[in-house]
């Protein structure tokens, strides 16, 4: 039963403001983690988590403007100004602290995130106590609230989740730049304040939209989350945006669906819980970076050097001691079951050599410890190397005399 | 002419009055970088002259580094006007390429090799043209320059710091230039891209570009460079090779201390 009703959740047919806050939830995820890419590869990450804390200010003293105008104090929109407004604050008195001062940034991070989100505590207190206007439902915007969205909150989502994402693909190439090497960037003439300032703007943008749904304290978690995600499937910096944004999306869909199953389970923290599994789903099992593939890589490797320490005993005319080594170089055809090399076997042998000399050239010299890094017994070394490299080495190995131990 | 371009740098030159040496690739006239209280240059002079290779040499904190930057806008300067080609900087940018430390970036970025060259495109490219076959043709031909073409679709974190090097370079290359500004083009490369470098270098200067790289070498300063550039915050020397790398003006940039160290180096590195 449980399942059926996830699956209504899933396929939007559990009612009106369910599928409007998926919905909301899938484009909100997918602007975030668009985002939240380039804030990653800028290594600024808990910027946002100020930024995020930096709101709450803002919330409490809209409503008190409002209120004292005779309002309600809740109008959304109203709320959200305010909320940009401290938060473009913080994010001012953090990049002062830290140009202006000997401040390190994650020491003017934490506080302007403490001394806001301090304020921010404050009003609301005071708020709840002289009892003006309706302050029922403020502290909504701390862990996120979907029961009561409307269709114009999910308008709103919409229209400045897509506004985002445009300005993340109109601004790729500069925010790319910036975020590799920004000495560089400036060199060449991007203006690398503006593209930081943009950077830090987009952010902002996604926290306000996702203020409500998700709460101030766990947007981060969408801000970050995706795209630490996407970094495990791809090498390539445009398509971890597009991945994020994907995880991201999933992430909200997903989460908001499995929230409307049951009354008492919050969108919010459950999208991130979302976003979670996601990630640790792509920790253990994505290719490339991810630990599986790194565990089988390393058998592999044990595996290739076991067989070419095989060889090598080959060439030389030792004995093969251990049985797994002869193991493998019988099933390769390398050897026959008595020790004794095949002719295919005393070729490979000889060239295992001639490389194996070429490497310990190469590890003596000089700078080339990220290419040594990655040989694994087997590795051709003109993959690694150019071949004028490979001509300084074999020119060093003549000049030590001879080819082969 | 002149005074627009004065007025254009906002400030009177001190020292030679700048439109003297004005059409040369680089004048600096008392450029004053500080980070903090304490500067790091101090009142630079510089003159660097068409289709030369200048080393520009000094000991650790000389201020060789920040020299670089602070000609490129990268870090504020003080004080001091920077011209190149007889413009100031906003204008002849897209006549200047830069070889940043190595060091500097993060080398799990994730990128490939092809991409951090076609970065060199950037003036072209702008904001929203599509990268076509010339531009990818035209990278594909730097990372020929310096050896690396089969090595373009490698992600850069499996790179040596030598071939992280020359990918620094082809991506400068890329840029097509007048002007290159190098900043430790050899630190910690092996002996072969050590040569490919300094060989791209050459064919650089036999095309008549201009040629500016921080060192730290003093053996090779010889072989490599015609002219060289002595700092220490404050300058030391500049000039022709043969007249400003002298014993005296090293001992005066890297006191008396260092120097038998350092006159040894020579030896073994000199003629």
């Amino acid at each position: 039963m449980g399942t059926s009703i996830l699956l209504d959740a899933l396929t939007l047919q559990l009612g009106y403001n369910a599928k409007l806050v998926a919905i909301g939830a899938a484009l909100l995820g997918i602007a975030a983690g668009a985002s939240g890419t380039f804030l990653f590869l800028r290594k600024r990450a808990l910027v946002s988590d100020a930024i995020s804390h930096a709101t709450l200010p803002g919330v409490g003293l809209a409503f008190l403007v409002m209120a004292a105008f005779g309002g309600d104090g809740r109008h959304l929109v109203g709320l959200l100004l305010g909320a940009a407004l401290t938060a473009g604050a913080g994010l001012l008195a953090m990049h002062w602290l830290t140009r202006r001062t000997r401040l390190a940034e994650d020491a003017a991070i934490g506080a302007v995130l403490s001394v806001f989100f301090g304020f921010g505590v404050v009003l609301l207190t005071v708020i709840q106590t002289v009892s003006v206007g309706r302050p029922a439902g403020l502290e909504d915007f701390l862990l996120g609230a979907t029961a009561g969205m409307l269709y114009q909150d999910a308008v709103l989502i919409t229209v400045a989740g897509a506004l985002a994402v445009l300005v993340v693909w109109l601004l790729r190439r500069p925010m790319t730049m910036v975020a590799f090497d920004a000495g560089f960037a400036a060199a060449s003439g991007v203006n690398v304040r503006r593209v930081d300032l943009a950077m830090m703007g987009l952010v902002l943008a996604v926290t306000i939209i996702g203020l409500k749904m998700v709460g101030l304290v766990l947007i981060v978690a969408l801000l970050i989350i995706p795209p630490v995600t996407a970094r495990f499937w791809t090498n390539r910096s445009d398509r971890v945006v597009i991945i994020a944004g994907v995880f991201g999306g999933l992430s909200g869909f997903i989460g908001a669906a499995i929230s409307a199953t049951a009354p008492s389970l919050p969108t919010g923290p459950i999208i991130v819980l979302t976003a979670f599994v996601l990630f640790v789903v792509s920790m253990l099992f994505a290719p490339g970076r991810g630990v599986l593939a790194a565990w089988m890589r390393h058998r592999r490797q044990q595996r290739r050097i076991h067989l070419r320490q095989g060889l090598l005993a080959i060439a030389q005319d030792l004995p093969i001691y251990e049985r797994y080594t002869l193991q493998l170089l019988v099933r390769a055809g390398l050897a026959r079951a008595d020790g004794v090399p095949t002719e295919l076997g005393r070729r490979r042998a000889e060239k295992a050599c001639r490389d194996e000399s070429r490497w310990a050239v190469a590890r003596r010299m000089h700078s080339h410890e990220s290419a040594v890094s990655r040989y694994d017994g087997l590795l051709p070394i003109e993959d690694v190397l150019t071949r004028d490299e490979i001509r300084e080495i074999d020119r060093q190995i003549a000049d030590a005399g001879g080819e082969c131990a | 002419m002149i005074r627009a371009l004065k007025t254009a740098m906002g400030r009177a030159p001190i020292g030679d009055p700048l439109d003297t040496v004005s059409d040369k690739p680089l004048a600096v006239r008392g450029l004053t970088v500080s980070y903090g209280d304490k500067p790091a240059v101090f009142s630079l002079d510089m003159t660097v002259n068409d289709g030369s290779m200048t080393a520009i040499i000094g000991p650790n904190g000389a201020g060789k580094s920040t020299t670089l930057k602070a000609v490129l806008g990268i870090v504020p300067r003080l004080s001091g006007v920077v011209s190149v080609f007889g413009q100031p900087l906003a204008k002849s940018r897209p006549r200047i390429a830069y070889v940043p430390q190595r060091a500097s970036v993060d080398w799990d970025f994730p990128t490939r090799v092809i991409d951090v060259v076609l970065m060199g495109l950037v003036r072209e490219l702008g904001l929203l043209r599509p990268v076509r076959d010339r531009h990818r043709k035209h990278a594909f031909e730097c990372l020929d320059r310096v050896g690396m073409r089969d090595f373009a679709e490698r992600q850069i974190g499996q790179l040596s710091g030598g071939q992280q090097q020359r990918v620094f370079l082809a991506r400068a290359l890329a840029q097509g230039a007048d002007l290159y500004l190098l900043d430790e083009p050899f630190a910690g490369v092996d002996a072969a891209t050590e040569r490919a470098i300094i060989d791209v270098l050459k064919s650089l200067r036999a095309d008549g570009r201009t040629v500016v790289a921080v060192h730290h070498d003093l053996s090779t300063v010889r072989d490599y460079f015609d002219h060289v550039m002595i700092i220490n915050v404050h300058k030391v020397a500049e000039g022709p090779v043969a007249e400003a790398f002298s014993e005296e003006n090293l001992q005066r940039a890297y006191g008396g201390r260092l120097a038998a160290n350092l006159m040894d180096q020579l030896q073994l590195g000199g003629h």
